[in-house]
């Protein structure tokens, strides 16, 4: 892992669960993998270069290369914008020009912990609950949750395309595209 | 001597277009982005880069194409009433990134018609607005959209539109395959008495200008074309580098455009380069193409072309009014070219608009295109779901993606003065710069006029089949859950309107500031109105108009039939 604890990753694949629960062929949000895209998420910055913006053009899932998980490289201002969005300001003058920045790695320790240590024993009810009680964080989990199960795998999260397939979504098509008549075929 | 004979200010469709007129024509030209280059190498062959893909997370979530709101902040607020502001971050943010605005839009291209060239003579003046004509005309006009049209690649059927300005020849290629979608709404619409036609579009349909057919992938709105067959924005970029005599320098912020002692001869342009180092740029002439929030904010802080204090004056956005259709069907918006089918009816107008504008008070009721659309992608359907039980369910019947349409009406905006952008008096941006504040609110007419179509267009998706229809607009009119929400409509228009007196406009007929004569601007910040349709076509068209002017080149010529010999 490289933000999350054990406990942390825990919490977070419950959380995901609760919020994207399993229905059909989809597995839940914890299953699809929320918990590995937000650890990579908050510890983007461990990966040369981060793990911010996957490449391209092709998957390879439709043909051509396959270079999405070539990640691309940050310009020095956006660097600066990753690493204040993730860790925070920090106090650090060139990341305060307008004020101090709360981190996502802040909201997901600080909440998790608001949550108490005996989330994962509740049932969905409690711990629902739990996380009406800790807005900032339920509702940073639930956007990385929704890019996590119904993006693209290579940032970390819909896992076999579990997401995908449950909805009946192709996901990236290019280079095969469509062709005429399956755009404009019922 | 100076470095070069023109700098460019922005790398978007007026200045790209600006940059290919002027290569063309001899000139040495340098282009300064201050965006990241993710479109096309730089050098010889000038290929693709190959960042752009179908990702919603990169271009949705992430900010690739820019700018990045915790270093480029605006902020908005509806009048000076609410305070200084009343929301920070993204505020209608459009592309700051090599190929600017280009890369934002499904690439809709129609022309404007006659009239929407002179509102004021043909329908008067409107109490709240400074309605005002163009200071040129659609046969002035004709033969600079034909060469837009060519130099883009727009896929179209000329005859198609009943309410079209005459042409001096089709479009460069025929239409692309039509949506399912609009082979559902476009039949209800007729039906209705609405006349919807396959949208000019600036998307190959066929291989044209090197580069191929579009294969319908779907990720067109918000994304980049991965396979280069959307020609906005790579088109006049790539025959631009191509003459060997324009060089473009992307992460370059232009602090300043400098001027000489007199303060009516630019000399050039000041900027921060990647590393942050400041550097200057000298040129016999300055184009500035930022867009209608950076050029104004350029020049308040250059502190020329503002006179008259109109710089940053007469925000438009157009006012769009959401019609959303739920249908008991798939629809599968995520194939195709986002919107393949459009119709003009609320711009011209009827019995019963006309009739609503005299309840109104109003001498019209302009509307806008609707653009007969849906949702595509299932990141940004997930997070509009209600989380925990139900939502998966909810994205697997897909009722407010796959078996959803939208028509989206582009609505004509009035032109306020006190609409504007202007510079924020605390909140700042990475370079230390007064952050741009946006204040904006909807006129009388752009409410009313929503308030008319919304209902008939819902009778529309009704028509169609939806089992139920909804109706919103952007920004959010009084009483709505939306009216504070600041303005979505990624549409920018007005903030140094051109005209022929220098004491109601910033720029000449020819978009050259009037205090400054030797910098001409070259995007939708000139207009003077908004009309109801999308700017980009008419912008690049002006764009090539202006810098073949500053060029010297001889003017394009009308070729409107004779109507006795025709």
């Amino acid at each position: 892992m490289h933000f999350l604890t054990e406990h942390e990753y825990a919490v977070v694949t419950r959380c995901a669960d609760v919020m994207l629960p399993p229905h059909g062929d989809f597995p839940g949000g914890g299953v699809a993998g929320t918990a590995e895209y937000v650890d990579r998420t908050l510890g983007a910055f461990d990966f040369d270069p981060p793990r911010i913006w996957a490449g391209g053009p092709y998957s390879g899932r439709f043909g051509g290369d396959a270079r999405f998980s070539e990640f691309l490289e940050l310009s020095r201002l956006e660097e600066l914008a990753w690493r204040t969005r993730i860790e925070g300001s920090r106090g650090i003058a060139d990341r305060e020009w307008n004020g101090p920045v709360l981190g996502w790695q802040e909201i997901y320790r600080d909440g998790i912990a608001a949550l108490g240590a005996g989330f994962l024993d509740g049932d969905g009810v409690d711990q629902e609950a739990a996380l009406a009680a800790v807005p900032e964080l339920a509702d940073l989990l639930f956007e990385h949750a929704c890019e996590a199960c119904y993006g693209a795998p290579e940032y970390g999260g819909n896992r076999d395309l579990a997401a995908w397939h449950a909805i009946g979504y192709a996901g990236d098509v290019q280079p095969r595209g469509w062709t005429d008549d399956e755009v404009s075929s019922a | 001597m100076p470095d070069f004979d023109v700098v460019v200010v922005g790398s978007g469709p007026g200045g790209a277009t600006a940059a290919h007129v002027l290569a063309a024509e001899g000139k040495s030209v340098c282009i300064l982005e201050k965006g990241r280059n993710h479109l096309l190498a730089l050098a010889p062959p000038f290929d693709s880069l190959g960042h752009l893909s179908n990702d919603e997370i990169k271009f949705g979530r992430r900010y690739f194409l820019g700018p990045d709101p915790l270093l480029e902040p605006r902020t908005y607020r509806r009048s000076a009433a609410d305070g200084d502001r009343t929301f920070t971050g993204d505020v209608n943010n459009m592309p700051s990134t090599v190929g600017g605005a280009g890369f934002h839009a499904d690439g809709k291209l129609p022309r404007y018609r006659e009239v929407d060239f002179r509102l004021a003579s043909e329908y008067g003046p409107v109490e709240g607005a400074d309605v005002a004509d163009w200071p040129v005309d659609y046969d002035e006009m004709e033969p600079y959209y034909a060469e837009a049209e060519r130099l883009i690649g727009v896929a179209g059927d000329h005859t198609a539109n009943p309410f079209a300005a005459w042409r001096s020849g089709p479009y460069p290629m025929p239409p692309g395959a039509d949506m399912y979608l609009a082979t559902v709404t476009a039949p209800a619409s007729a039906r209705l008495g609405f006349h919807p036609y396959r949208a000019p579009t600036g998307v190959n349909s066929v291989p044209y200008d090197g580069r191929p057919a579009c294969n319908n992938c779907g990720f067109c709105s918000w994304y980049g074309c991965p396979i280069e067959a959307k020609g906005d924005p790579i088109a006049p970029l790539r025959h631009a580098l191509r003459t060997g005599r324009c060089e473009v320098r992307p992460e370059s912020m232009a602090r300043e455009i400098l001027v000489d002692g007199s303060r009516t001869r630019s000399t050039g342009v000041r900027y921060v380069d990647a590393t942050g180092t400041e550097r200057v740029a000298t040129a016999d002439a300055v184009v500035v193409a930022c867009g209608a929030f950076e050029t104004p904010r350029l020049l308040l802080r250059s502190g020329i072309g503002n006179a008259t204090d109109l710089v940053g004056r007469y925000l438009m956005f157009h006012m769009q009014t959401i019609v959303l259709g739920y249908f008991p069907f798939r629809l599968h918006a995520h194939k195709g070219r986002d919107v393949t089918h459009i119709m003009d009816d609320p711009i011209v107008g009827d019995a019963d608009s006309a009739a609503a504008a005299r309840d109104a008070g109003l001498p019209f009721l302009r509307g806008g295109i609707v653009e007969h659309g849906g949702p595509s992608h299932p990141v940004m359907e997930a997070l509009y779901l209600p989380r925990g039980a139900g939502h998966t369910a909810a994205m697997i019947d897909s009722g407010t993606r796959d078996k959803m349409a939208a028509f989206t009406m582009q609505g004509e905006d009035l032109p306020q003065p006190t609409n504007r952008v202007d510079l924020d008096p605390a909140v700042r941006d990475v370079w230390g710069l007064p952050a741009g504040r946006i204040t904006y609110a909807s006129h009388q007419h752009d409410i009313a006029c929503a308030e008319h179509w919304g209902p008939r267009l819902e009778a529309v998706m009704r028509e169609a089949g939806a089992h139920g229809s909804a109706w919103v607009t952007s920004p959010g009119i009084p009483g709505s859950f939306s009216e504070a929400l600041h303005p979505i409509s990624r549409h920018w228009m007005g903030t140094t309107r051109m005209g022929d007196d220098p004491a109601r406009s910033v720029c000449d007929p020819w978009q050259r500031l009037w205090d400054v004569d030797n910098v001409v601007v070259t995007d939708s910040s000139v207009f003077p109105t908004s009309t109801g349709y999308g700017p980009t076509l008419t912008l690049v068209a002006l764009a090539v108009r202006a810098a073949g002017a500053l060029a010297g080149a001889e003017p394009l010529r009308s070729q409107r039939p004779d109507p006795v010999s025709g």
